[in-house]
């Protein structure tokens, strides 16, 4: 990139415009710094987030403290709020989701890397990609006429007929609930985990296979090999999945039956931190209300900001020599 | 140790699994895409495209407005996200010092995880709030936020494609730097840049969250920029949460027009790199 300043100007002005400019001219000097203007405009979008969200959450804050985050009230009338029930109904619907979505993500995976030959796994994987580019708020309509309706007739009753004894599945199942939002989210982040997966196994040294195979292990004891390996990376996509599901909005939203309640029963309607905002922010009528609101905007803000740093992490040391950028 | 036969049995059963596993995948984006085709199509015709919606009962009704509106609404994104993410993916790949361009890269990925709704409040508490309106444009900005991280570092990405050789020829025929970095570099990667700019259009084309309560909805046509604006995404929330009949088969309908756009996109995109993806 260097270049040498190579008009005919006086030594001291030369001196003067390499102390400002470096190596550059002054025209190219201006170049360098408008698109560091730009990077730093979307790099700076983020800081601007936590601050904004973080003053338009004083109110609540100075309000209930850290409390905020233990207390399981939600009434707007009283403007008495408290986090609690969002914050168990997005981890235990996501966590349904990944229960679901990791091992056939997995799956998928190890059948595109061991299995399937190189001109059939392309064209798979990105069938299974196209997943991922349907928008939410479709896979919302589809669960609220198709899914929800199947499951509420034919699948919870099954269910509740053999496991019914469990307080996990008790209560009446009308459809819409934390366990059929749980159910979404596991379609909708099948593609980030089998994608990344796919990459971290594909980042194994394929010697790890050669030599399993070698000492006479069977196919499937040389894919366990290469599973081992990955751990790390396989790791990281799950929790990239985690993030995912976290901060979905549309598609829980429709199915999760928004109500802050936090009930044992699986078929129970619930609410995520993203479904309040969603479904209350234009509804919010008070200024204590909207702060509430934000605040839990900030919360599920710091909880995928942890998740997804952890799994980048994870995700580069897996893949890290094989000239292959992790993509968060 | 287990007998041979057992660990051959194991091995076969496991591939069967797996396979098993993605077909399961791949079944489960054949209905849902079938279910949209076969609902969608029933109600799709030239008039739902290009009327405006009518009273429930009323023949004849369309979504024109959403369509118009989801077009405003991505023509504001790109105008935004396009030029700061290209011109930041630019910085990235050209200019950044390793430890610099290492911090921004981290910044610029956090924002690519962030959930779409919180940059829906993000925007409404820095332009809905102070502007004391829903807008088009606020729904336009919340979208080209998201928009930017991605085509930042999809251009970074295809600008590291570009051999050094190709710039230092630049630079020893005397241009600039910056006619190197526009002229030559970012050119010879313009088809890269264009593409990854075309999967982030079908990416905010899809997003519901952040227009919420930015660009709101309206029911009839608007192309201002300034006033509250329908869009797909939305038209289909609002008709699939009513309680009728023929809006429900509205949102198929809609729903249809919707992914074939984003799909098409996504496949059209694939067409056209696939030499890159067969190695």
């Amino acid at each position: 990139m260097d270049q040498a300043v190579t008009n005919r100007k006086p030594a001291v002005t030369r001196r003067f415009f390499s102390a400002l400019f470096g190596s550059l001219t002054p025209a190219d000097w201006l170049f360098k710094q408008s698109t560091l203007l730009f990077a730093l405009a979307i790099a700076g979008s983020v800081v601007l987030i936590v601050v904004e969200m973080a003053r338009n959450s004083t109110l609540t804050f100075e309000k209930f403290g850290w409390s905020f985050i233990t207390r399981s009230v939600w009434n707007p009338v009283t403007d008495d709020f408290g986090a609690l029930p969002f914050v168990y109904g997005t981890a235990v619907s996501s966590l349904i989701g990944l229960l679901i979505a990791v091992p056939v993500s997995i799956g998928v995976a190890v059948f595109l890397v061991e299995t399937a030959p190189r001109k059939l796994a392309t064209p798979i994987s990105f069938v299974v990609q196209l997943l991922a580019a349907i928008p939410s708020v479709v896979y919302g309509l589809w669960g609220i006429f198709v899914l929800a309706p199947l499951l509420r007739d034919h699948v919870y009753p099954a269910i509740q007929s053999k496991l019914g004894f469990l307080p996990l599945f008790q209560g009446n199942p009308n459809g819409l609930g934390m366990l059929t939002a749980g159910i979404i989210l596991s379609i909708m982040v099948v593609p980030i985990i089998t994608s990344v997966t796919t990459d971290v196994m594909r980042a194994v040294p394929s010697f790890q296979r050669e030599a399993s195979l070698a000492l006479g292990a069977t196919k499937w004891e040389a894919t366990l090999i290469i599973l081992q390996n990955a751990r790390s990376g396989i790791t990281g996509a799950v929790i990239l999945g985690l993030g995912r599901a976290v901060g979905e909005t549309m598609a829980v939203t429709m199915l999760i039956g928004n109500r802050p309640e936090i009930s044992a029963s699986l078929f129970d309607p619930s609410f995520t931190i993203a479904s309040a905002i969603a479904n209350e922010f234009t509804e919010a009528t008070s200024e204590v209300y909207r702060h509430a609101l934000v605040e839990l905007g900030l919360i599920l803000f710091v909880i995928t900001f942890a998740i997804n740093v952890v799994a980048r992490f994870l995700v580069w040391t897996a893949t890290r020599g094989q000239g292959k950028a992790a993509h968060a | 140790m287990r007998s041979l036969w057992f660990r051959k049995l194991m091995s076969s059963s496991i591939t069967l699994v797996t396979s098993v596993a993605a077909c399961v995948v791949i079944g489960m984006l054949i209905l849902i895409l079938g279910y949209i085709g076969a609902t969608g199509v029933s109600e799709l015709s030239i008039g739902f495209l290009i009327n405006e919606p009518k009273p429930i009962g009323e023949p004849g009704s369309g979504i024109a407005p959403a369509i118009v509106g989801s077009l405003v609404l991505i023509a504001i994104a790109s105008a935004i996200g396009m030029p700061v993410g290209i011109l930041g993916g630019l910085y990235l790949a050209e200019f950044a010092s390793s430890r610099f361009g290492t911090a921004l890269r981290f910044l610029i990925d956090t924002l690519t995880g962030v959930p779409s709704i919180i940059v829906g409040v993000f925007v409404w508490t820095v332009m809905v709030k102070p502007m004391g309106h829903f807008s088009a444009l606020s729904g336009g900005v919340s979208l080209a936020i998201i928009m930017m991280p991605i085509v930042a570092r999809t251009t970074e990405e295809m600008l590291r494609l570009v051999p050094d050789s190709m710039r230092e020829g630049a630079l020893a025929l005397g241009a600039p730097v910056w006619r190197m970095s526009l002229g030559v570099v970012l050119r010879a990667a313009a088809g890269g840049v264009a593409t990854g700019a075309m999967l982030a259009i079908a990416r905010i084309a899809g997003e519901t969250a952040p227009l919420l309560f930015t660009a709101l909805n309206r029911n009839y046509m608007s192309t201002s920029i300034s006033e509250p604006i329908a869009s797909l995404t939305n038209q289909i929330y609002y008709y699939a949460g009513s309680p009728y009949e023929e809006w429900h088969s509205m949102a198929w309908a809609a729903t249809l027009v919707l992914v074939s756009m984003i799909l098409g996109i996504n496949i059209v995109v694939r067409l056209l790199t696939r030499n890159r993806h067969q190695q």
